[in-house]
This record gives C-alpha cells, structure tokens and sequence, in this order.
C-alpha cells in the first residue's frame, strides 16, 4: 500500500472508521472472550483447578477427546476421497455433490441431532431392531460421535477441493506417466501439495467437534458422567448456577479456540501461496 | 466393442486412477452421513397428515417463535452489514498496529464454542454484568430479553461478512478510484458510485449467510434469551422443547419448515456467489 495515497479518505473519516470497526470488535468479539477468563477466575485459583478436576469434568474431557480422535478421521479420510474424485477428475452431477458435500453447513445443530434421534430413536423401524439387540446409539456415545460426524462433515473438503483444482493434474499426469501408481502419486505428489490446507482443514474440523453443542445435546440426552462432552458439561454447570465452574470448564475451549486461530493465523500467514492457488499464470 | 465403449458425457477421460474408488467411497459416506439421515425427517413428516402438519407449524407459540427468529436473524445480519463492512474496509485498506491480531480475532466467533459465547454473552449483558449495570439503570435490559437474543446473533454472524467483503475490497482496482477521483469525484462519490456496486454482490452473499446462520443458531442463543414463550423462544428452541416432550411428530414439522427456509436461503446464496464469481471475471 503506498503510503500516500491520493485515492483515501480524509484522516478524520479514517479515525472514525477504525474507531467504530474496533470499538464494534472490542464489546462484541473482544469481552465476551476476556469475560470467560474473569468469570473462571473470581474465586481465585485453587476455585478454578477444583472445578476441572472434577470427576465429571475428566469423564467430559476424555469424552470429548473420544469423539473428536473418531470424528476427524474418518472426515479426513472423506475429505481426502472427496476432493480427489471431484477436484482431479471431470464428471456430470459434480456441483451437485458439491452443494450436497456443504448442506451440513445451513442445516441448524438441532436439526443434525434431531435427524438422528428419529433415525436410531425407540420409535423407528431401526431403533426398534437396534433396542432389541441391546444396540446403544441415541442418547449413548455412537449417537455423539455421529451427530458430530454430521456438523463436521464438510470442513476437510471445503478446505481440499478449491485448492487440488487449483493445483490441476499435470503433476499426477507426470507422476502416472513414469509409472507411479495411484497411491503412490497421491502420497508423493498430491499430499506434499496440500498438506498445509489439510492441517488447515483438520484445525477447523476439530474446533468444531470439541466444541459442538446443539447436535450434541439433542442425541446426549443428558446422562451425567455418561454422555457429557465439555460444552455439554458446562451447560449443566452453569443451569446449577456453578458459574465458576461453568467458566472454569468453559476456558478450556476458549483456550482451545485461541490455539485454533493462532494456528490458523499461522498457516494463513506462512503458507498463503499454498493455500490459496499458486499464483495464476 | 461394448469393453471400449464409453459414455462420452458422464466423465472426461484421465489417466489418473482412483475416481472409481474415491468416488463411490465419497457417495456411500455422503448417504450414510447426510442424505439418508436428512430423508428419514421427510419421511417422518410425511408420516403425519397434513392438517396435524399444519397444525403444528402454524401454531401461536411456533408463529410468535419464526417471528423473533427470522426478524432477529434478518435485523442482525443488517447490523452485522453495516458494521461487517466497516470492519472490512480497515483491514483491507489501512495499516495499523496490531492489524493482524484483529484479523485473526475476527474469526473468534467460528472457533468458540457456541455454548461458551452463549454464556460469556450473557455474564456481560446480566442486570450486573460488565455492559450490563450501564445499560440497566438506562432501562435497558438486553440479558433474557429479544434484544439478547441480537447481541447472540450479531456474535455469531459477523465473520460471515468481514470474510465475503473483505477479499473483494482487496481485490478492487485502484485505478477506477483515482479515475473517479481525477474526473473531480469527491470520496464519497468515489464510494458510492465506483466501490459500493462491485462489493454488493459479495455484501449480499455476506448478509444472506449471517441471516442463515442466525436462523438455526441455538447454543449462543439460549442462555440469553431466557426463552418465554411467545417473547424470546426462537425456533430451535421449539424443535428441543418438542422432543423433550416426546412429541416426535412435532418436532419434525417444525424442523422440516426451518430445513426448507435453509435449503431456499443456500439456493440464494449459491446463486448470489454464482453472481459475485461472475462479476469479478466481468473485471479482470
């Protein structure tokens, strides 16, 4: 940006402007996030580490961990599958199944849980089947993990597909042509490519799965120390009016989204090029 | 030779391998996850006659509930316009210090859980809360009223915009603007006349996702709207206290209103952006 530019707006119109943009941050983004810090910490310390060392605050913890560390995998492995049949090849019917890929995204959170609450609910052909067999998968721990399937579903592949188009095929074309196989070519060819937008992917799916609440709290159905993810748990708290213990729970997340943008920030800042397309010819 | 024959339209011709196999992988997990599960609530709704149908969805706590919802969504994603666009404007035309952090933070409302922004909210805009105690014994109450319920939504909604506007401004050729200024356009003229048109399209795409978005958001929403029927319940909310209820049936009427008014909005949308694309290659 030139530092003189004769085509910007007098200095009194650009102070207003920064003062309304960042004053519009600071009490809509800025305190919000700050106010979890406070609130966690208004008892002091020894309050705050009793309330994440709770017996239910470690069965959240590690249930959360569960359902992300099967949630993010099999989206990658989707993601992966996904953005090579659609970004390398050239076929009918692919922005339809683009849009279907992003339908997850417009759906509301209590929608995703309440499609599968009717799906493996009692009261369908298949719940039925399922009860009888002694199957678990609303208000359990299956039912978690596939509502958070469904809300994370697009992350991995909104990331890849843009990028490996942008990439083209040439490279795979060379990689074949000397005789790679497929796998091969996408280990040594497609994945040096797209690695940084795949971290990039997976950061934002896994922010997400830690941190969904709506799908999550229609299938939990809300079993203490059974079926509480952390969101979940910080819910319960806060509705007992434990709010330090809520804002305790709840900096865990706010720190996890903070490392999720500092990462994110990272990548974007250190790896543009590889994001985004490398520079059109 | 039926071994040599192909359809010459359905797939263009590579000598990549794998599009059998990534292909038929991605469907089968698309149906699995998505397209079945999503179908089931159709099939469900078209279970029930339509006069319960409709019934349901026309009921007086439902009307009152798409009332606050869809207006609340639509009056925050045009805050959000303004503001959003506000904020684009700085980070992608001035230098100042710290620019980079403020960046970063615009995207706080996408990584914090929407449970945890649903409570801090409304620990700030509470009777005695940090924003909350100025704005009290002005008569203002925000904290489990309507006005809650925007704080909620303006949150959650403003990435959509700074994100669609600010690459367009970025984008934008200088050279129209010094153009419009050397043909005696004073700023504002310049603004109205040369930028404002070419970033509608991208204002539009920004103000349709944040109004989609407010539409379904439930977590943010529901500490701080202290959901009284009839004057703070929004839909979602509607759709857990049905289920809660065991009313199935309900729940599902209700929701496939609110999966019909996303699947329009994500027509628009994908319409609006099909336009913005088109633009830019209009320009360059």
């Amino acid at each position: 940006m030139r530092a003189r530019s004769p085509i910007t707006e007098p200095l009194w119109v650009q102070g207003l402007l920064m003062a309304t943009g960042l004053g519009f941050m600071a009490v809509l983004v800025l305190l919000p996030m700050a106010s979890v810090f406070v609130e966690a910490f208004r008892k002091g310390w020894d309050a705050y580490a009793e309330a994440l060392t709770t017996p239910q605050a470690y069965s959240a913890i590690r249930l959360t961990l569960l359902v992300a560390l099967i949630a993010v995998p099999l989206n990658v492995v989707f993601g992966l599958a996904a953005s090579w049949a659609i970004a390398k090849f050239d076929f009918v019917g692919k922005h339809l199944l683009i849009t279907f890929i992003d339908l997850p995204f417009s759906v509301s959170p209590v929608i995703s849980g309440l499609i599968y609450v009717l799906l493996f609910g009692s009261n369908s052909l298949l719940g039925q089947w399922l009860s009888d067999h002694n199957i678990e998968i609303v208000f359990a721990v299956p039912g978690l993990v596939i509502a958070t399937i469904f809300v994370t579903f697009p992350f991995v592949a909104r990331e890849l597909i843009p990028l490996m188009e942008e990439q083209g095929t040439e490279e795979e074309e060379a990689a074949v042509m000397l005789g790679a196989g497929g796998w091969r070519t996408f280990c040594s060819v497609t994945l040096p490519n797209i690695k940084w937008g795949l971290l990039y992917g997976v950061l934002l799916c896994n922010a997400r799965a830690m941190g969904e609440f709506g799908a999550v709290s229609v299938v939990s159905g809300h079993i203490r120390g059974k079926t509480n993810t952390i969101p979940l748990h910080v819910e319960i708290l806060y509705n007992e009016y434990n709010f330090v213990g809520a804002f305790a729970v709840a900096s865990i997340l706010t720190a996890l989204a903070l490392v999720t943008l500092i990462l994110k920030s990272l990548i974007e800042y250190k790896f543009a090029s590889e994001l985004r397309a490398k520079n059109k010819e | 030779m039926a071994s040599t024959f192909r359809f010459p339209t359905l797939k263009t011709p590579s000598v990549i391998p794998g599009f059998g196999v990534t292909l038929a992988f991605t469907l089968f997990y698309l149906a699995l996850v998505v397209i079945i599960p999503l179908s089931g609530l159709f099939v469900k709704a078209s279970s029930v006659s339509f006069g319960e149908f409709w019934q349901t969805v026309t009921s007086d706590r439902v009307m009152h509930a798409y009332k606050i919802s869809f207006g609340l969504s639509f009056i925050a994603a045009l805050v959000n316009s303004f503001f959003g666009l506000i904020i684009a404007w700085i980070l992608a035309r001035y230098r100042f210090p710290g620019k980079k952090l403020v960046d970063a933070m615009v995207d706080l409302p996408f990584a914090l859980p929407t449970a945890v922004a649903g409570i801090a909210l409304t620990a700030l805009y509470a009777p005695q809360g940090w924003i909350g105690q100025y704005l009290a014994p002005l008569g203002i109450k925000v904290a489990f009223t309507p006005l809650g319920i925007l704080i909620a939504l303006l949150f959650v909604g403003l990435p959509f915009i700074v994100r669609t506007v600010e690459p367009i401004l970025q984008d934008a050729e200088r050279e129209l603007e010094e153009a419009a200024l050397s043909l005696g356009a004073t700023r504002w003229q310049t603004f109205w006349i040369v930028i404002f048109p070419s970033i509608v399209p991208a204002l539009l795409t920004g103000f349709a996702m944040s109004f989609a978005r407010g539409l379904g958001e439930y977590g943010s929403v529901i500490f701080i709207a202290g959901n009284i029927p009839k004057l703070s319940e929004i839909v979602p909310l509607i759709i857990v206290i049905k289920l809660e209820q065991y009313d199935y049936a309900g729940a599902t009427a209700v929701a496939c209103v609110m999966l019909v008014a996303s699947f329009v909005l994500l027509f628009i949308i994908n319409w609006l952006q099909h336009w913005a694309g088109k633009d830019e290659v209009d320009l360059g």
